[in-house]
């Protein structure tokens, strides 16, 4: 599995890029891998607010609709169009041109609580 | 936790690298390696999947014809021996204790194939029924199982069992070694069901893996059925419903002597039924259809919910199936499907919902 080590992560599987006060987010290489055929994803509205934890987006496969999860609290303030669009880029690429939605992060204290990728690549064994 | 029941195929997976759920008490691959790939596979070459889940009864004895027509609402005597039919079994309300396939071995010798979360079920429900001349056998546990389907077929079987004969469409036979053949499937392909000796199970797997049938997991195996129409037991067959309410009126024949759960079906019948299994297919784009997503009518009122719902691999557009007011059931009335509180429109289809391309 790949698990690149300039991103940061949480336990549900997110993948986290710090770019100044944003961060994308995506699914990582192994929740693409257990979903298989992303056949449909649905973004959250720009302008939207979410609390850490909360269902912010969903990914679905033939088998199962799976939520995304807001890894910190914000405000989204960009989805990924191309996605919504061609819905295997999430297995295809899900840290590039797979990536969801970016949020402007509430608190950037919250970023120090997600996982690195070693920690990461431990929990997933 | 192991009262899960383990395939004698289970080695096979394994080594495939196969994703294994729990199916029906079952430990069953779901799928190997995607499960649109494998629909894809059997839709224009061959596929194999794992059926030894499901349940075999073999019924003989004097009379066991007349006696099997009074459980079932098909009628066997229409059966030659070599033959099978699609056919039910009802509780006496009518409803759907079970679906399956009975072939005619023999004068008075039937095979039944059952759905894997109903074997026992089914034999014990049957059994209270036996007569004294009838003999009953559960022979589950005794075969293993593997569905081959796809256009491909007839080259996969010919490579894999040189000097034996595909029985036709429907149709019934045994191999020189005891292994049993049935033309039939659950896919809307060409296909057959192959059932040995289940120590036999893992060397016939092979061979025909190896004439060219690409393993498939029972996450496909859902997606061919729903896309032909075709209903799952415990989805869109229920105790509370009956085949009349599911559109399968032409597997209940109402002119064969009486059979159980015949007065509902007979009032059905002249009284036209309440409900009915509707196809509905979305009409734009959307997220997949789910079972117990609400559907409504297109002015927003909930008029039922899905029972079976899923992306079509083969035409990439929502489908699936409720139990809607007879007369919204009709093919055109428009609908909506609720997913997550957002409408998204949706029409009734006559099925299938997919039709296979013309062949050479």
């Amino acid at each position: 599995m790949n698990v690149p080590t300039d991103l940061r992560y949480n336990a549900s599987h997110e993948w986290i890029r710090p770019e100044g006060d944003t961060i994308t987010v995506g699914v990582t290489d192994h929740a693409q891998a257990e979903l298989t055929d992303v056949v449909f994803v649905e973004l959250p509205a720009v302008g939207r607010a979410v609390d850490a934890g909360d269902p912010t987006a969903v990914v679905e496969s033939v088998k199962a609709a799976s939520d995304i999860y807001a890894p910190v609290s914000g405000e989204v303030v960009e989805v990924n169009p191309a996605v919504e669009a061609d819905p295997a880029l999430v297995n295809t690429d899900p840290y590039g041109n797979g990536w969801l939605f970016k949020l402007r992060v509430k608190n950037a204290a919250d970023l120090d609580a997600m996982l690195d990728a070693a920690a990461y690549e431990a929990l997933i064994g | 936790m192991d009262n899960l029941k383990h395939s004698p195929l289970e080695a096979a997976h394994v080594a495939l690298g196969a994703r294994l759920v729990q199916f029906a008490g079952w430990n069953m691959p779901v799928q190997y390696t995607s499960i649109m790939d494998e629909h894809h596979v059997v839709r224009t070459k061959a596929g194999i999947f794992d059926i030894s889940h499901m349940g075999q009864f073999l019924v003989s004895g004097p009379g066991c014809a007349a006696w099997l027509n009074r459980l079932l609402t098909n009628n066997v005597d229409r059966l030659a021996p070599g033959q099978g039919q699609y056919t039910l079994m009802l509780n006496p309300r009518g409803g759907v204790i079970d679906d399956m396939i009975v072939y005619r071995t023999g004068e008075e010798d039937f095979l039944l194939v059952v759905n894997a979360s109903m074997i026992e079920e089914d034999f014990a429900w049957i059994a209270t029924h036996q007569d004294e001349p009838i003999i009953l056998r559960n022979e589950s546990e005794l075969w293993a199982g593997m569905a081959i389907q796809g256009p491909q077929t007839t080259a996969v079987f010919a490579a894999a069992c040189p000097g034996e004969t595909l029985p036709p469409r429907n149709g019934y036979a045994t191999t020189a070694d005891g292994a049993i053949i049935c033309r039939t499937g659950y896919t809307g392909e060409d296909g057959f069901e192959f059932f040995c000796p289940a120590e036999a199970g893992l060397a016939c797997w092979e061979k025909f893996v190896t004439a060219g049938a690409a393993p498939c997991g029972l996450g496909a195996r859902d997606t061919l059925r729903l896309e032909m129409g075709y209903p799952l037991n415990g989805s869109d067959l229920s105790p509370e419903r009956s085949p009349l309410e599911a559109g399968l009126g032409f597997f209940v024949d109402l002119a064969k002597p009486d059979f159980i759960g015949r007065e509902t079906l007979d009032r059905q019948h002249a009284e036209g039924t309440g409900v009915r299994l509707a196809a509905i297919q979305s009409t734009g784009k959307g997220p997949p259809p789910r079972a117990h997503y609400p559907v409504m009518t297109d002015d927003g009122t909930v008029v039922g919910e899905l029972c079976s719902g899923v992306l079509s691999p083969s035409m990439m557009t929502g489908i699936g199936m409720a139990y809607l007011p007879t007369p919204l059931a009709k093919p055109g009335t428009p609908l909506a499907i609720d997913v997550r509180g957002r409408q998204f429109p949706a029409v009734v289809v006559k099925k299938p919902f997919y039709k296979q391309p013309a062949r050479a």
